[in-house]
């Protein structure tokens, strides 16, 4: 029987393997179980240097099979030498599809391999399914945001190969691991190549608190709660939760621009996500939208963040979270 | 030093409205806009002038409506501006847009190419790469600074998700700027004067060296199979709780969340 493969950008950065290629490993091997008509394998491609276990991490996510450069040029991320392994790699062995993540390197990257592929390359996508119309097909149905997430379209590639998708991180479940998973290790050559890029210096950019991006629960602010910050800090004291802001808030100078939600912040996915006087504009309910349960206390019946709540208190935030800060205290006591 | 800017006229996003009955994006009245991070584009590039002389050239693909807001851009000091405009670019997806930019572009001599990052409707922050590709020269996408250049090496800051690298890129090479790097210095009185006098060519598919089959529609290997808007379903909202009541059923679940 013919096989053929979806690949996945397996994104080291530091020898850390980064969760998104996780979650792309498992949406791929959901993808293939319900190709019925040929074998699909799942099948990762990893650059770095000195990599270590990182390949068995790769199978054990989901791959089936793995490729792998490992070469000093490779330790760190550069465009020309990346584009090159992949792009003759995919040549090659001719993948049916080829994700990565939407990072900053998946956004470099992608778009790089596909035109010199001269392949299809959806955008920054929330959601992939196999084409819902046709029998036996591994048509991709990619779908994305655009218009600053006022708009969703879903993009295919119909005559062109591999069908390439960056993924938005943080979107798709990484649920699949099986310790010891069997699988194939393939090395790769590598030449050293000249890069036209030297980097000279990085800088970790000043990181004020927890990372919003791995909260359980959020207690997030707008505009509506300037001045009062405390009262959220509070809460997430209490609630071993991470505050977060709008861009309102960080605009105003109120809340440092690591703790943003949102498209020009970050995409977060809590259990829970309390939005305080925050009105819900889309460039704000595009990075949050996903959130297991959303509680939105707003004083404006309108305000569009009630279209995306899962509960919605229309009501002033700076007089119910007191009385929520000291339920919670009255909780606590009751059970230390 | 010659830069070339590439500039995409899109709709203000931020003033778009959702139609609640159709589900469709109300477009009208909505203004159109130079594309953020093509602005922070621009300023870079008159700032490079400022410091090591040289010429910009502003270039956009687009309708012919375009050439209002190139003219905006010979306003505030780009010396020059090309459109590329025929009915055979419309449609196009990332790669026949690039692969359209590039075949004009492969017949000018540059130092530095700038792209926006991203533009605010399309989203998707490929046409930069995709053309430095086309052109095979080197990319650094996610500008944040430029520091300075030598005359071979540009040196520069691009922002990853938490961390800033200094680096150096040998020209000729293509970045994307971020539309948070600088801030535009508006127009002055002589370059506005001045936008009708410059040049501003209009470039034909004809005036290309491709064939058909690589532009537009039929030149893209994507297709946009549906469009759709989100569905605004209402919120199970609670218009008449008293504080009390809110905060009881707030801390419930914030209570049930940590516990589980
Ligand atoms: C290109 C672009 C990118 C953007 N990216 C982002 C982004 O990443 N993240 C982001 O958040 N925004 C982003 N924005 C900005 C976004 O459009 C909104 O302007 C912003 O989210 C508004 O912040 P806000 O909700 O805090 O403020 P406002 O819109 O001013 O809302 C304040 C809300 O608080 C309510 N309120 C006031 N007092 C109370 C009270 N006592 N109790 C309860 N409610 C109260 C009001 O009814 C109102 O709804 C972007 C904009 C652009 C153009
Ligand atoms: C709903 C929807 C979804 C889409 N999804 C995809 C997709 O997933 N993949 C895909 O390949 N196409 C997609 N397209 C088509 C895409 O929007 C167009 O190809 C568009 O012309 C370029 O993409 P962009 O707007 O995302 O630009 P970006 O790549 O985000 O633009 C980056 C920079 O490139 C330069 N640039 C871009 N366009 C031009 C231009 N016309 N003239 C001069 N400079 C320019 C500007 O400097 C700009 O800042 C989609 C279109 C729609 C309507």
């Amino acid at each position: 029987m013919e096989t053929k493969d979806i690949l996945v950008f397996i994104e080291q950065r530091d020898n850390v393997i980064q969760s998104v290629s996780y979650e792309l490993l498992s949406e791929a091997r959901k993808l293939v179980k319900q190709i019925k008509h040929v074998k699909f394998e799942v099948v990762g491609i990893l650059l770095g240097s000195n990599l270590g276990q990182l390949p068995h991490d790769v199978l054990n996510h989901g791959a089936d099979r793995v490729y792998v450069a490992d070469h000093p040029e490779l330790a760190h991320y550069s465009t020309l030498r990346y584009t090159h392994v992949i792009s003759e790699l995919v040549k090659q062995h001719k993948p049916d599809a080829f994700l990565i993540g939407a990072s900053v390197i998946g956004r470099d990257l992608a778009p790089r391999i596909a035109a010199r592929l001269d392949t299809g390359l959806t955008a920054d996508a929330t959601k992939i399914e196999i084409n819902p119309n046709e029998e036996n097909t591994s048509e991709l149905w990619i779908t994305r945001p655009a218009f600053g997430g006022n708009l969703f379209g879903t993009i295919v590639c119909p005559n062109h190969r591999p069908q390439m998708a960056t993924i938005r991180p943080q979107v798709l479940d990484a649920d699949f691991f099986q310790a010891n998973r069997p699988g194939i290790i393939l090395n790769l050559p590598y030449k050293p190549m000249e890069d036209s890029v030297r980097i000279l210096k990085r800088t970790k950019k000043h990181n004020t608190g927890p990372d919003i991006t791995h909260a359980n629960i959020l207690v997030s602010g707008g505009r509506g709660m300037l001045n009062c910050f405390d009262l959220l800090d509070e809460v997430a004291v209490l609630t071993g939760g991470v505050v977060a802001a709008s861009r309102g808030v960080v605009d105003k100078g109120a809340a440092p621009k690591d703790i943003q939600v949102g498209q020009t912040g970050k995409t977060v996915r809590p259990r829970l996500y309390l939005a305080c006087g925050i009105s819900g504009a889309v460039q704000h309910t595009a990075g949050m939208d996903k959130s297991e349960t959303i509680i939105a206390i707003n004083s404006d019946p309108q305000a569009p963040i009630f279209g995306v709540a899962t509960i919605g208190i229309v009501g002033d935030a700076r007089a119910i979270l007191p009385l929520v800060i000291e339920n919670l205290k009255a909780y606590k006591q009751k059970h230390s | 030093m010659n830069i070339i800017v590439l500039v995409k006229q899109v709709p203000d996003t931020t003033e778009m409205k959702i139609d609640p009955i159709h589900g469709t994006l109300i477009r009208a009245g909505v203004p159109s806009i130079i594309n953020p991070d093509d602005m922070a584009g621009i300023e870079a590039a008159l700032s490079l002038k400022d410091r090591y002389g040289g010429t910009i050239t502003a270039v956009s693909m687009g309708p012919l409506q375009a050439e209002r807001m190139l003219r905006e851009i010979l306003g505030r000091g780009v010396d020059q501006a090309v459109l590329l405009s025929d009915a055979k670019f419309a449609g196009a997806d990332t790669w026949a847009t690039s692969t359209t930019l590039a075949a004009w572009l492969k017949t000018q001599t540059f130092d530095l190419i700038i792209a926006g990052r991203q533009a605010i409707d399309g989203d998707t922050a490929q046409v930069g790469p995709q053309v430095a590709e086309k052109l095979g020269i080197p990319q650094v996408s996610y500008v944040e600074s430029i520091e300075a250049c030598d005359g071979t090496w540009l040196r520069l800051s691009k922002a990853y998700e938490e961390d800033s690298e200094l680096l150096e890129v040998k020209l000729p090479a293509l970045i994307t700027t971020l539309s948070t790097m600088n801030r535009d210095r508006g127009m002055n009185a002589v370059d506005a004067w001045a936008a009708y006098d410059k040049p501003l060519t209009l470039v034909r598919f004809s005036d290309l060296d491709l064939p058909e089959s690589d532009v537009g529609l039929k030149g893209s290997p994507t297709q946009v199979r549906k469009i759709f808007t989100r569905s605004l379903e209402a919120a199970s909202l609670k218009t008449d709780l008293s504080p009390e009541d809110a905060a009881r059923l707030i801390t419930d679940v914030l209570i049930k969340t940590m516990e589980a």
